[in-house]
């Protein structure tokens, strides 16, 4: 009796088990089929484009292609100097509210505004962005001012990933570098961020993904006009050709695409979506990338 | 570390339990010390006498403040924001409170209860103590990796891979390293928290070995749940219960003639 009612429990729990997996793998495989159609939907129809040799390499004016070699360059460009700004900031603020912040209503009101910077709408921040960098500041539309408007985008999810890694560092190593006489500074630098570097460096890899696709940020900071530039002559910072030049306005891969969906010219459909196809083929690549090089960072932590 | 002639007959108040071992000077005098984690208060009016150059063990059942006390001897407990302490402990004549704690921290070394190297080579995990008190010329580097290293019973094993992270070694041979790497600073000191508790048997052995080969010129104080490891290891032993002491003698006597019931109780395990 009990054994018979054993076996049909055992059998209800089973089957529930079954039903359960088979429901959440098919929400996977949705959610998975999605993202393989709108890649490969994008690659098909972009693919060509950007596989025509001097897409990558012509500039936009060009009479016979008009190519995207400014608005690629105004990317990376855009997404160096972001990182640059943001990384250390980022950095600080999750080393202090780790490592060094009491547990008090200062510092969760810093995270609570942390968090709530990482809510506000990429417009927003753009507005933001060109009324603060570009109006009061005086910077004007430049790459400057879009690169602070990606900061303050970027922040947020910089610090979140720097202090889970922070915090993901064994207690126990944090005991063996206090008990050694070490200075909190020194167990910070000399052992929690060597600790934490492969998940640090993959999440500001990831991040740059995603700053490197922003558009709505840019319009009203870095510009959405298209760019001139001389590279043949790139050491003249003044000048508003110079690429280096983080005074003048540059415009985006993301950004130009968003300029021609919205004032079509000529031919210009084929150039978004040559472009979609480039901009999504490079987020794919950073995704890569932080996998390959946590994996490798966290392979010579242990090994080597 | 001039005052370190105090014979631990001194202090102790003719209370017979906290007996030591005749004649051997004290490395750490303990007297009248409470502290409290907020309102808990986790050790009581203790006093005790830690011989130099010997093995103390610290027995007694879970939660009774083993770990509290041996982490007060190096400021560990500073970093917990609710600890508050009264009473005195002296390192060689002078009051632990009143010294820099990095200072105190580099002559009392810590081995814990997990092995925990650096994430660094196996050579870096020895000298990063070192070279943080001076410049080191590469063949002091090399001689201190190996006299550490040598002490610690684990050249043989990684004198080909040195410059390998201290991570990939296996739980014993980690928990080696941690040892040389409290010796490369040279310390008088060396607290141990239930240093064998995640290893297997070997290692264990390997690691009692090594403390009763430290002991001869360094203070040991380890803290263990194993009688075995009390009786083959420890000088002197310490049983404390509820956060008291109840009663510390040499390791002998305390396991053959416990004065108190409690003790009796708790090395029979007769203990509700
Ligand atoms: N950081 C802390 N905050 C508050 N209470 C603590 C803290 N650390 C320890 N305690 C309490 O103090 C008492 C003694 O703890 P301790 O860790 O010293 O025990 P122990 O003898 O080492 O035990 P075990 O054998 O399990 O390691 C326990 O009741 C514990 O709950
Ligand atoms: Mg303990």
């Amino acid at each position: 009796m009990a054994n018979r009612d054993l076996t049909a429990h055992v059998k209800r729990i089973g089957s529930q088990d079954k039903i359960a997996t088979g429901i959440l793998t098919a929400i996977v495989a949705v959610v998975m089929a999605l993202v393989v159609a709108i890649i490969a939907y994008i690659i098909v129809r972009g693919g060509g484009r950007a596989l025509t040799p001097g897409f990558l390499t012509n500039t936009p004016t060009d009479d016979i292609l008009p190519g995207i070699v400014y608005q690629l360059w105004d990317s990376f460009y855009l997404l160096l100097v972001t990182l640059v700004i943001s990384v250390p900031i980022s950095l600080g603020a999750a080393i202090f509210l780790v490592e060094y912040a009491p547990d008090n209503w200062i510092t969760s009101a810093a995270s609570t505004a942390i968090e709530t910077l990482s809510s506000l709408p990429s417009i927003v921040v753009g507005m933001f962005g060109s009324l603060f960098f570009v109006v009061t500041l005086g910077w004007g539309i430049s790459i400057l001012a879009g690169a602070c408007a990606l900061t303050m985008f970027n922040i947020p999810i910089l610090v979140r990933t720097i202090q889970q890694a922070l915090e993901d560092v064994p207690r126990s190593q944090r005991d063996a570098a206090l008990a050694m006489g070490l200075t909190r500074w020194e167990t910070t630098l000399n052992v929690l961020l060597p600790a934490a570097m492969p998940a640090i460096v993959t999440g500001i890899v990831i991040s740059a993904g995603r700053v490197f696709g922003e558009a709505a940020a840019l319009i009203f900071t870095a510009g959405s006009a298209p760019a001139r530039l001389n590279f043949a002559n790139p050491f003249n910072f003044a000048s508003p050709t110079c690429p280096f030049n983080i005074f003048r306005p540059a415009c985006s891969l993301a950004v130009y695409i968003w300029r021609l969906t919205s004032e079509p010219t000529e031919g210009s459909t084929e150039i978004v979506w040559g472009t979609a196809c480039v901009l999504i083929v490079c987020v794919l690549l950073f995704n890569l990338l932080a996998r390959v090089l946590g994996k490798f960072l966290a392979r010579r932590l242990t090994a080597e | 570390m001039q005052n370190n002639e105090t014979t631990s007959a001194r202090s102790v108040g003719g209370t017979d339990e906290h007996r030591v071992i005749e004649g051997v000077p004290s490395a750490i005098s303990i007297r009248d010390f409470n502290l409290w984690y907020g309102d808990f208060q986790a050790l009581k009016n203790i006093t005790l006498e830690i011989p130099k150059n010997r093995a103390t063990a610290f027995i007694g059942p879970s939660g009774c403040g083993k770990s509290t006390l041996l982490r007060t001897f190096n400021r560990m407990c500073d970093f917990v924001e609710s600890v508050r302490t009264d009473g005195t402990i002296e390192f060689g004549g002078e009051d632990i409170f009143q010294m820099d704690a990095n200072a105190l921290r580099v002559y009392v070394g810590m081995v814990f209860q997990h092995p925990n190297p650096f994430p660094m080579s196996i050579r870096e995990n020895i000298l990063y103590g070192p070279k943080r008190m001076g410049r080191l010329s590469k063949s002091e580097a090399d001689e201190i990796v190996e006299r550490t290293l040598t002490r610690a019973a684990l050249w043989d094993e990684v004198k080909d891979k040195l410059d390998h992270s201290g991570l990939g070694l296996s739980g014993g041979q980690q928990q080696r390293l941690c040892i040389a790497r409290a010796l490369a600073t040279d310390p008088s000191v060396l607290l141990m928290d239930e240093p064998t508790s995640a290893l297997d048997p070997i290692s264990t052995g390997m690691v009692e070995e090594l403390m009763q080969q430290l002991s001869e010129d360094h203070t040991v104080v380890v803290v263990t749940h194993n009688m075995q490891q009390a009786t083959r290891v420890a000088d002197k032993t310490a049983f404390f219960y509820l956060g008291e002491l109840v009663e510390a003698g040499p390791t002998k006597e305390l396991f053959s003639h416990p004065k108190e019931k409690l003790t009796n109780d708790y090395l029979t395990g007769r203990f509700s």
